[in-house]
């Protein structure tokens, strides 16, 4: 019994290690890719003096924050300061544990499932997880003593908050329709018709309140560099700053698998194997997100919360509304 | 509301999917276009006779807005025809405006595609050799174009 145990142990730790260092590695290019996509959506080259066509200019960014000095603020509080970026980080990284990446896989006369663990109320989990990044945020913007850091971080509060309702009640109907709130059933329940089919509604609050939940552009609001210099992350610096940054790429890689998984049908796809399929299905998200950046302006703070107050909240009620009234009709 | 969204989003996608239409200049790599009529660091012109073909009339020096040119000619004892013997431009001054290519009655100053005016040290003015070696680094036969101009009616 303790063999197997162990032998557990190691599945798991091995699985964490890979998908950790994939989300690590898949940060790294989304940098690159990002300011390349955009650059050319924007008539522009983008970075190509550091190696070919400014491959290695993450690494190069890397390298040059890690040397920077950490800069502390001398009447800041230093134990948030130094824990708030960890907090936004971790909760972004976490988020993949109930992320299905794959179907079952025979190994070394072992079946391994390709998620790191299957609970059976995944759907909480990941909101319960994604919500603790906001603390992260207000703490780092309150924590610095400045003001731009501070109305950034209230800003993105009440903006995570006011979104995170209506990315919960869009996903209220995939869960509906599955009848599971695990994250392997609502893949495996996609196998015929993928729920962006029977969920359009859903899909649409889904996409919308998800860039405004990583604080992306057109929602960037927290971080408005015309108006808020760089909004919570004013004051941070080196490696913190580092980590809000990859937090941001990390956050959204999370919100793309979460779409990819309730509405895009997770790993299923003909043909190629089931990871594949999730990558490929993984960076079309992605690119609508650069896509989306390059293309719209940010919205007012205002028009902002009216949109999600007084538009996409009631439609996700009516989507919820419509979902059980034809789901009662068929039966 | 949708559709103006829809349109922007086509419009990016567009840009995207055909790299050709990007204008950025890899500047240091690859010229840039300088347009034919740009106005460069003023440069004086090489004569028929292998001479300036300034005659230090001074017009541009009066005409300068900036007063950033001082002439100061002579006459050539052979040839007696006059020549500068010092022809200042201060850089730092220039402001690029053309007037003293428009006043110049021979066409011996003119405005080129020269922009590249970073220097080392802290020091503006080019004097007559600098700014007949801009015309002769280029080492084209400028003069057939050079005809003085004929007087309009």
């Amino acid at each position: 019994m303790s063999k197997e145990f162990i032998i557990l142990l190691i599945i798991a730790c091995v699985k964490i290690f890979i998908v950790f260092s994939v989300i690590q590695l898949m940060i790294i290019s989304m940098i690159w890719f990002e300011r390349k996509i955009m650059a050319h959506m924007q008539v522009r080259l983008g970075p190509m003096r550091v190696g070919p066509h400014g491959l290695l200019q993450p690494i190069a960014d890397g390298i040059k924050l890690l040397f920077k000095e950490d800069i502390i603020p001398s009447k800041a509080n230093k134990l948030l300061f130094v824990l708030s970026p960890i907090m936004t980080i971790i909760p972004a990284l976490i988020t993949f544990a109930v992320i299905p990446f794959g179907d079952k896989v025979k190994l070394f006369g072992y079946n391994i499932d390709l998620i790191i663990t299957d609970i059976n109320v995944g759907f909480l989990y990941i909101f319960a997880v994604s919500s603790l990044g906001i603390y992260g945020i207000v703490m780092a913007g309150w924590s610095s003593n400045n003001k731009y850091s501070l109305l950034g971080g209230i800003r993105s509060s009440a903006q995570m908050i006011s979104y995170e309702l209506t990315m919960g009640l869009s996903l209220i109907g995939v869960v509906m329709l599955t009848g599971s709130l695990s994250l392997v059933d609502i893949v495996k329940a996609q196998g015929n018709l993928w729920n962006i089919i029977l969920q359009p509604i859903g899909f649409f609050i889904y996409t919308a309140s998800a860039i405004a939940e990583v604080n992306r552009c057109p929602f960037d609001l927290p971080e408005a560099e015309s108006e808020l210099v760089a909004g919570y992350h004013t004051e941070y610096s080196s490696m913190k700053f580092a980590m809000f940054f990859m937090a941001e790429y990390a956050n959204m890689i999370t919100v793309s698998a979460l779409a990819v998984t309730f509405f895009l049908g997770g790993w299923q796809g003909p043909f190629l194997p089931p990871v594949v399929w999730f990558m490929i299905k993984l960076a079309c998200c992605l690119f609508f997100f650069i896509w989306i950046r390059s293309t719209f302006p940010r919205l007012r703070y205002d028009q902002l919360m009216y949109f999600g107050w007084k538009f996409l909240l009631p439609l996700s009620l009516f989507n919820i509304l419509v979902t059980g009234f034809i789901m009662v009709i068929k039966e | 509301m949708i559709i103006p969204l829809i349109k922007g989003l086509l419009l990016t996608i567009k840009r995207f999917l055909n790299p050709y239409t990007c204008v950025t200049v890899q500047y240091p790599d690859e010229r840039p276009k300088i347009a034919t009529r740009f106005r460069g660091l003023p440069e004086l012109q090489i004569g028929k006779d292998g001479m300036d073909q300034c005659i230090a009339c001074g017009l541009c020096a009066k005409v300068c807005p900036s007063n950033c040119i001082y002439v100061e000619g002579t006459t050539d004892k052979k040839t007696q025809r006059r020549y500068p013997k010092i022809y200042e431009l201060d850089a730092f001054r220039c402001i690029f405006c053309g007037f003293c290519q428009e006043a110049c009655p021979v066409r011996a100053i003119i405005l080129r595609d020269t922009f590249e005016l970073a220097t080392y040290e802290n020091r503006g003015i080019f004097d007559k050799e600098m700014l007949l070696d801009l015309t002769r680094k280029r080492n084209i036969q400028y003069t057939r174009k050079l005809e003085p101009k004929k007087a309009k009616d």
